[in-house]
């Protein structure tokens, strides 16, 4: 009998605990993002116990955008995800774990903020690299990760095929200069992190592509060994952010999870995300940073080279597709 | 094996050998113990200092804001505190039972269960943490029924400790002396078998009649601290019995029978025969069971989740932090796990004189053969 009560204190425990948990929000982000969200939760929790009551804690889950989808498919329970790319949502969507039509719930097809593939050279930029052709000069060596497994590959191959065609340059143009410039990367890094790492510890390479918001925190951490060059034109990134269906449903989350998404693209956070080297959706915020902070860049969608993500990724990236065809792995 | 026994012969060509590489030149000598060195202080000992150096580049005031101001960090070591023990426990009580199990009984599939126990050694850390994702995800065997009425299992859970605890409770309570062994105990196999299933029928069916346990919740088990658990005692489950395996077979079985024989029951025969014997196996078992659970990445990584401040162990926080570029702060929490393997080593090397080897214990000297 005593054990029963045990037991019943100890479910009454666990019940209060999950009321409690009521109003936790998890989000699950790509592995740059961490202090972006850290200062909009921050935010968002004191406007929202002040216009509701509810205090909400919002826990927050950062890695690979990749593995981060994996997790939420395998059951990571994630109320809302804000991951790197169109790629990774599509994943989960797949799944059911997100209604199909979640890319139109959000204003801006769901996109508070966007970014692009900026340069970042070595102080005083001694190799004079101001666009993508320079990339492919003789004796610039160029540092990206691989496109294979790292979602800044990618997109940085996505920017340097797009860089051509958008230009008027035919698929051969096109094919010519990515082959030239993947003969020029020393070391393909498997991760993001790891080209950060060889470009700025072991100060191999002439450039590094990144994403804008990276190259601005690689350049500051630097302390003016590093500058960032703004090619004339780049490719648009575009992290989605969605609300888990299954998951805020069963949770019960549903309100404040989308309340917690669509205050992303209040005035507020938007001035958020510009200060962290995001640009904002909002036109008059970032007016207010292009130039200073923002160079400008001509950004074009992926549907300027491709129907959309998937179909970019199997064309280029995939399985046959373009990168196998021009990658030789060095020593062969 | 000491020289005095049977194998003189079998190593007469031995100290032949022995004299001609003590008498290698002296350059051979000092160019190999040279090499040693450079080569160890290049791997070992410039890193390792290094991480000291760079925990504490922005002063010992800095360093501890690093490893207590920050909530996700102090977050972090407390869950390491809360995993590894819960899991050296589990890797205690189940090392012991195999390590038993096989060194004292011959039974089909023995063999097969010592290789077992090894598995977790040669399977990639990777992979075990995916093979728990594959159980219990989502997509996985039991992730869908987990999610929609996960703690409908505990019930049968919780009742299997209990029966557990009736069959120790039985055989504690059991007249030493045949002749006073009457009602269940006359008939031990039948009321054990009678008593166990009503326990447990007894357990299951009151906590499903009080509701003991909320319906229809999900359970979470990995991207949780159960997951991190289970990774963690799979990666670091053959340390105990691995090194109990050799010790217990060393010191046989004779000690044990003397005490049976005396009129010892079986739970003063362990406590008062076995464990003296193993202990210090034991703790050195521990002890590397211990070093491998605070320090395991690659399991964990893969359950974890990487929710700040709940499912980041102090491995996972560290690549974590190094990836936020935040230097001096990985390197603090990385300098407090190296000091624990610092001080695992020192513990190592102390019990290491104190574990009782084939040749020193008194049964073995007379007894060659025995435990074989």
């Amino acid at each position: 009998m005593k054990r029963l009560f045990a037991a019943a204190a100890m479910s009454a425990l666990l019940a209060g605990g999950v009321a409690a948990t009521e109003t936790t929000l998890l989000n699950v982000s790509y592995d740059p993002t961490r202090e972006l969200w850290r200062d909009i939760n921050a935010n968002f929790t004191r406007l929202y116990e002040k216009q509701t009551g509810i205090k909400v804690t919002i826990k927050q889950s950062h890695g690979g955008s990749s593995t981060q989808a994996r997790a939420v498919i395998d059951g990571l329970d994630a109320d809302v995800v804000t991951l790197a790319s169109y790629l990774d949502d599509d994943a989960i969507s797949k799944t059911g774990l997100m209604r199909a039509d979640w890319i139109d719930r959000f204003p801006n097809r769901s996109l508070p903020y966007t970014s692009t593939v900026v340069f970042v050279v070595r102080k005083g930029n001694p190799k004079g690299i101001t666009d993508w052709p320079d990339l492919v000069k003789p004796g610039v060596e160029v540092i990206t990760p691989n496109p294979k497994t790292s979602g800044n590959g990618y997109l940085s191959f996505f920017a340097a095929w797009g860089s051509v065609i958008v230009r008027g340059g035919s698929r051969q143009d096109a094919i010519d200069f990515v082959t030239r410039l993947y003969k020029q990367v020393p070391v393909l890094d498997s991760g993001a992190r790891g080209a950060t790492t060889t470009f700025v510890q072991k100060r191999i390479g002439d450039v590094h592509l990144a994403w804008e918001n990276e190259a601005h925190l690689e350049v500051r951490e630097a302390k003016g060994d590093l500058e960032i060059v703004n090619p004339p034109i780049s490719i648009l990134a575009e992290p989605h952010v969605a609300v888990v269906d299954e998951n805020v449903d069963r949770r019960k989350t549903r309100e404040i999870a989308e309340a917690y998404l669509t205050y992303t693209y209040s005035d507020e956070a938007q001035e958020i995300f510009a200060r962290h080297f995001y640009r904002p959706n909002n036109e008059a915020v970032l007016k207010k940073y292009l130039g200073t902070v923002f160079g400008d860049i001509q950004r074009f969608p992926i549907t300027a080279i491709a129907r959309d993500f998937p179909d970019a990724h199997k064309q280029f990236i995939g399985e046959g597709g373009v990168f196998d065809t021009i990658y030789k792995p060095k020593g062969q | 094996m000491s020289a005095d026994g049977p194998s003189v012969g079998h190593r007469a060509t031995a100290p032949g050998s022995i004299r001609q590489a003590q008498q290698d030149p002296a350059w051979v000598r000092w160019g190999l113990i040279s090499i040693a060195i450079t080569v160890v202080v290049i791997l070992v000992v410039i890193p390792v200092i290094n991480i000291f150096v760079s925990a504490l580049s922005e002063g010992f005031g800095v360093y501890c804001d690093n490893l207590f101001a920050d909530s996700d960090t102090r977050d972090s070591i407390m869950l390491t505190l809360t995993v590894v023990p819960i899991a050296l426990v589990a890797n205690l009580i189940f090392g012991l039972a195999a390590a038993w199990a096989i060194a004292r009984f011959e039974f089909p599939g023995r063999t097969l269960l010592t290789a077992l126990i090894d598995l977790p050694f040669s399977v990639s850390p990777v992979v075990a943490g995916l093979m728990f994702v594959l159980i219990f995800g989502l997509q996985g065997y039991l992730g869908p029924f987990l999610r929609r009425d996960g703690y409908a299992v505990m019930p049968y859970l919780t009742s299997l400790p209990a029966v557990v605890v009736f069959i120790v409770t039985f055989f504690l309570l059991q007249p030493r002396r045949e002749k006073e062994r009457r009602g269940p105990w006359k008939h031990p196999k039948l009321a054990l078998l009678a008593g166990s299933a009503f326990v447990f029928g007894l357990f299951c069916f009151g906590q499903q009649y009080f509701e003991v346990w909320p319906r229809n919740q999900s359970l979470k088990i990995i991207f949780a601290t159960p997951g991190l658990v289970l990774a963690t005692a799979f990666v670091t489950f053959p340390f105990v019995a691995r090194e109990l395996i050799p010790v217990m077979e060393a010191v046989g079985p004779d000690e044990e029978l003397a005490a049976v024989s005396l009129g010892a029951n079986g739970w003063q025969m362990f406590w008062t025969v076995t464990v003296p014997n193993i202990r210090w196996g034991l703790v050195y078992g521990i002890i590397l069971c211990n070093a491998r659970a605070v320090g395991e990445f690659g399991a964990v990584y893969v359950v974890s989740g990487h929710i700040a401040g709940q499912t980041d162990t102090m491995p996972l926080r560290i690549e974590k932090l190094f990836q936020e570029y935040n230097l001096p702060g990985s390197f603090a929490v990385a300098s407090v796990l190296t000091l624990l393997a610092i001080f695992t080593l020192i513990a190592k090397i102390k019990l290491e004189r104190k574990v009782p080897s084939a040749d020193d214990h008194p049964a073995m000297r007379n007894a060659p053969e025995a435990g074989k």
